[in-house]
This record gives C-alpha cells, structure tokens and sequence, in this order.
C-alpha cells in the first residue's frame, strides 16, 4: 500500500493495543488517586489498583436490561470507543517509530477521532433510553464545537512541519519545540482532547444532570468496555500532543521512546488533573465559547505560523 | 495478493451495506449502513494509494452522517423502526432507473477502451493534490469557498426565528440580550 511504510507494522499491531490499555489504566489509577486525595482518603497502593478491582467487578456483575435496545448498534458503538483509539494511536511514533507510517498521520488521527461522533451517538441511542440519547445528542453538539478548533490546531503544527506525516511533524521540531512558538495551538488541542474524551469539564454528555447520559443504561461488561474506550482515547491523545506539539521523543540521555513515554504520561496527568480541577461546562456554553473564543484564537495562530512558514 | 484480497472484501462490504440502507427498517441503521459503505470506499482509495483522500473520506463522512441521522430521525414519523416503514418509494421506477444506471455505467467500464497509464504517480500524492487543487485553481476555490460561506450564513439567517431586533430590544439598546438560552461568553 502506498502511503504506508515501515512502521512496525506485523509486532507493533499485535502489542499496540495492549500498550495502549497499559497508559490507559495508568490514567484510571491516576484519576483514582486524585479523586481520593479530594475526597480527604488517603492515597495508598490499594488506591492505585482500584480501577482493575473496577473492572474485575463489572466483569462479574449482570447486565442491566432496556426495553427494546437497538442491540447491534449499541455494542458496535461501545466497542468502536476502544478500536478508533487504537487505530489512532497506530500513527503516534512511540519514540520515533509509529506502528503505521501514515502519509497523512495528522489526518488519519482527525479521522479516527471523528468515528467517535458516530460511536457516542449509537452508545447512546442504542439503548432506548431517553437519557441516553439526550447524552448522545450533546455529544454531537460538543463535537461541533471542539472540531474545526483542533483541525485548525492540527493543521497549525502540520504546517510548521510543512507535512502531514506525524514522523517528519516531530522531526520538525528539532530545535524548538511548537508548543513554544504554537502555544494556543497546543491548548486548543488540549481542550479538544478533554471533549472527545468527554472528559472532566467536557463530561456533559456523560452529565450526572442526566443520570449519566450516555453511560446511564450501561451496566457490567459493556459499561467496561466504554470506560475502557475513554481512557484510551485520553490516553491516545496525550501520546499524540506529544509528536505534535513536544518535539516526539527528543531529549538527553534516554532512550527516545522513554522520552515519548514521560512526556505522554505529563501530558496525561494534566487532562487527568483537568477532571478533579474544573466543574463540568454545559454544551450549550461551551458552542459558543468554542466559536466565538477558540475558533479565532486558533485562527490567528494558524496565520502567524503561516507568516513564520513563508 | 493481499491487496486484492482486501479490495475484494471492501467493495463487496460497501455494496452490501449499501444494500443495507434500503433494507433495515430504522433511520438509525439506514444512517450508519450508508456510513459502513463510504468507510469501505474509503478503504478502497487507501488501498488504491491515496492516503489523503481516503482518511479524508472517512472523516467528511462520519460527520456527515453524524449530522444527517439527527436531521434524519427529527423529521423521519418513525424513526426508531417501530413501525414498519420503507427507504423506497415508487420501488418499479426506481428499480428500473437503477438496473439501467448499473448497466450503462459496468457496460462503459469494460467495453470502454482504457487508455495505457502513461508515467509514474508522483512520490508525494497529497502534495500533488494540494498543489493541483490551490495552485492553478486557487482563485475558483477561494470563490467557492466564500460562495458556499455566503449560502450557509444566509440559510441560517432565513431559518433562525429571532434576529437581533428580537435580542437586543426594537431600539438595540438592551445591555445584555435576552436569550431562552444563554450563550458562555456572556453577550
């Protein structure tokens, strides 16, 4: 396939999703331990594994029943969570080889993450709950929000690079990272990040205004699934802003994929940190503070970096 | 042999979740069965070496779709498929132009004489899209692109019940306007 090469491609398939839900748990157990340090509890060891006890027991526990569920198209739309954050993640070079060297990586992300419009949406209807689909519905609206700012964003480190392959966007960074000179870019990323994730202050469509919103009606196995999804997609994006934004894995003495790994695991702790810091925005808010703040915003940074470029 | 392999299962994933669409009876399946087939496609121009056009096809139709089964299921009388209902209307005339549509166009691709690919594609592809599509025509796509932002600001001028005489009172002198829902910036 043209376009594709010399990635890892056949081990690093096999191994990506696994490494995936490594980071992933890491941000479960992070988000743990910030949530029982609010909540005055001591932080202990026990705290850290809390997620996997989590997990153990939505294993065992029995799944709740709607009436009349769209069944097909709630599961595809849970599982779709965890697959689009592989299949993201697949272009992110972990140190400075991606498992697929994509000629359009940035795009491939943006693509991988707009399935999330459509796997949120299912989640929700799925399930014939009202709640549900109301959960859905904000995440449509808040996607409408937070998507042209972090294109605009995407397309602002890309052209600094002057590519769209992720590899030679990191490489471009050699000697100043872009979130020195893109710094608005990097935010916008940022919070876009927390609104794919429907994380933290982005988790109305997830709200407890809602009795949970999208989540309301899952119960046991499925429920893990999304979580897992979620934390994955977080995980995927801090891995992500780190090529882009942090100059990939350049640094001193260390290997370049541990150099990768501590700045994913920064970058992951701080949209983690995001959820126990801010109270959740409501959609409706966050529209028109995303098309009246951000869009702009991030328009001029993009023409600044324009002017830079040429 | 892979790559056929591939472009075999694709096309016959599109065509079948294209059948799909017509086939299920909820606008929900209907929405995300058109989407499976453009994601097939997509497929294909990966496979075919267009690595821009087909993660962009991927995203453009996802948000599309996203955006019209919303539309779809609020002006659809039975949108959840509990009640029996029909993608087709006027199935015979349909059905005819369809058969003859395929015909005329699968006769055209194998009588058609194709000419032999002359040259090599270029290494870069994305960048020779980019380039064949801003450099000569810059000037029709800037024009397209304010036309189109022009049409969409007015279709949503016409359709919005409340202008800003309605906001900001008949003399625009209201401080803060009053919205049934209020904006996040505070205007």
């Amino acid at each position: 396939m043209a376009g594709v090469s010399d990635g890892l491609l056949l081990w690093g398939a096999l191994l990506l999703p696994f490494g995936l839900l490594l980071v992933a748990a890491a941000a479960a157990s992070m988000s743990a331990a910030l949530g029982d340090a609010a909540a005055g509890r001591p932080v202990t060891g026990l705290t850290l594994v809390q997620p996997v006890q989590e997990a153990a027991r939505l294993l065992v526990v029995r799944r709740r029943r709607t009436v009349h569920p769209d069944a097909l198209l709630w599961r595809v739309g849970g599982g779709t969570l965890f697959l689009t954050a592989v299949l993201a993640a697949a272009v992110v070079p972990i140190g400075q080889t991606p498992v697929v060297r994509y000629e359009a990586g940035v795009v491939w992300f943006n693509a991988a993450e707009t399935l999330l419009w459509a796997a949120l949406w299912l989640t929700g209807w799925g399930a014939n709950s009202a709640l549900g689909l109301v959960g859905g519905y904000r995440f449509l609206a808040q996607a409408l929000a937070y998507e042209l700012p972090m294109m605009l964003a995407l397309i602002t480190a890309a052209l600094g690079a002057g590519s769209l392959d992720v590899v030679q966007v990191a490489a471009a960074q050699d000697g100043l990272w872009f979130v020195v000179w893109m710094p608005v870019a990097f935010v916008v990323f940022l919070i876009a990040a927390l609104g794919f994730s429907f994380w933290g202050p982005f988790s109305h469509p997830v709200g407890a205004d809602a009795a949970g919103g999208v989540l309301a009606e899952l119960s046991g196995v499925d429920r893990l699934v999304v979580l897992i999804g979620r934390y994955a997609w977080l995980a995927a994006a801090a891995g992500m802003s780190v090529p882009l934004f942090l100059g990939g894995g350049a640094g001193p003495l260390l290997p370049s994929w541990l150099w990768w790994l501590a700045k994913t695991l920064a970058v992951l702790a701080l949209l983690v940190w995001a959820r126990w810091r801010w109270p959740v925005v409501r959609v409706d808010r966050f529209e028109e503070i995303a098309w009246v703040v951000l869009l702009p915003a991030v328009l001029l940074q993009t023409l600044v970096v324009s002017l830079v470029v040429i | 042999m892979l790559e056929v392999i591939l472009a075999v299962a694709l096309g016959i994933l599109a065509v079948a979740a294209g059948v799909a669409v017509f086939v299920v009876d909820s606008m929900a399946r209907a929405t995300y069965s058109l989407l499976l087939s453009f994601i097939a496609v997509a497929g294909e121009l990966v496979l075919l070496g267009s690595a821009y056009l087909g993660v962009l096809t991927v995203l453009m139709m996802t948000v599309e779709m996203a955006v019209m089964g919303v539309f779809m299921i609020m002006y659809m009388m039975n949108p959840a498929g509990l009640m029996p209902m029909s993608m087709v209307h006027n199935k015979r005339g349909a059905l005819s132009i369809a058969i003859g549509a395929f015909v005329v166009l699968g006769a055209g691709a194998l009588l058609v004489p194709w000419p032999a690919r002359e040259g090599e594609p270029p290494a870069e592809l994305t960048r020779a899209i980019g380039e064949s599509l801003m450099g000569e025509h810059m000037l029709a796509m800037i024009v397209i692109g304010v036309a189109l932002l022009a049409t969409m600001i007015s279709g949503v001028l016409l359709a919005t019940a409340r202008g800003r005489y309605d906001r900001y009172g008949d003399d625009l002198a209201r401080e803060r306007p009053t919205d049934p829902v209020a904006g996040g910036v505070g205007r």
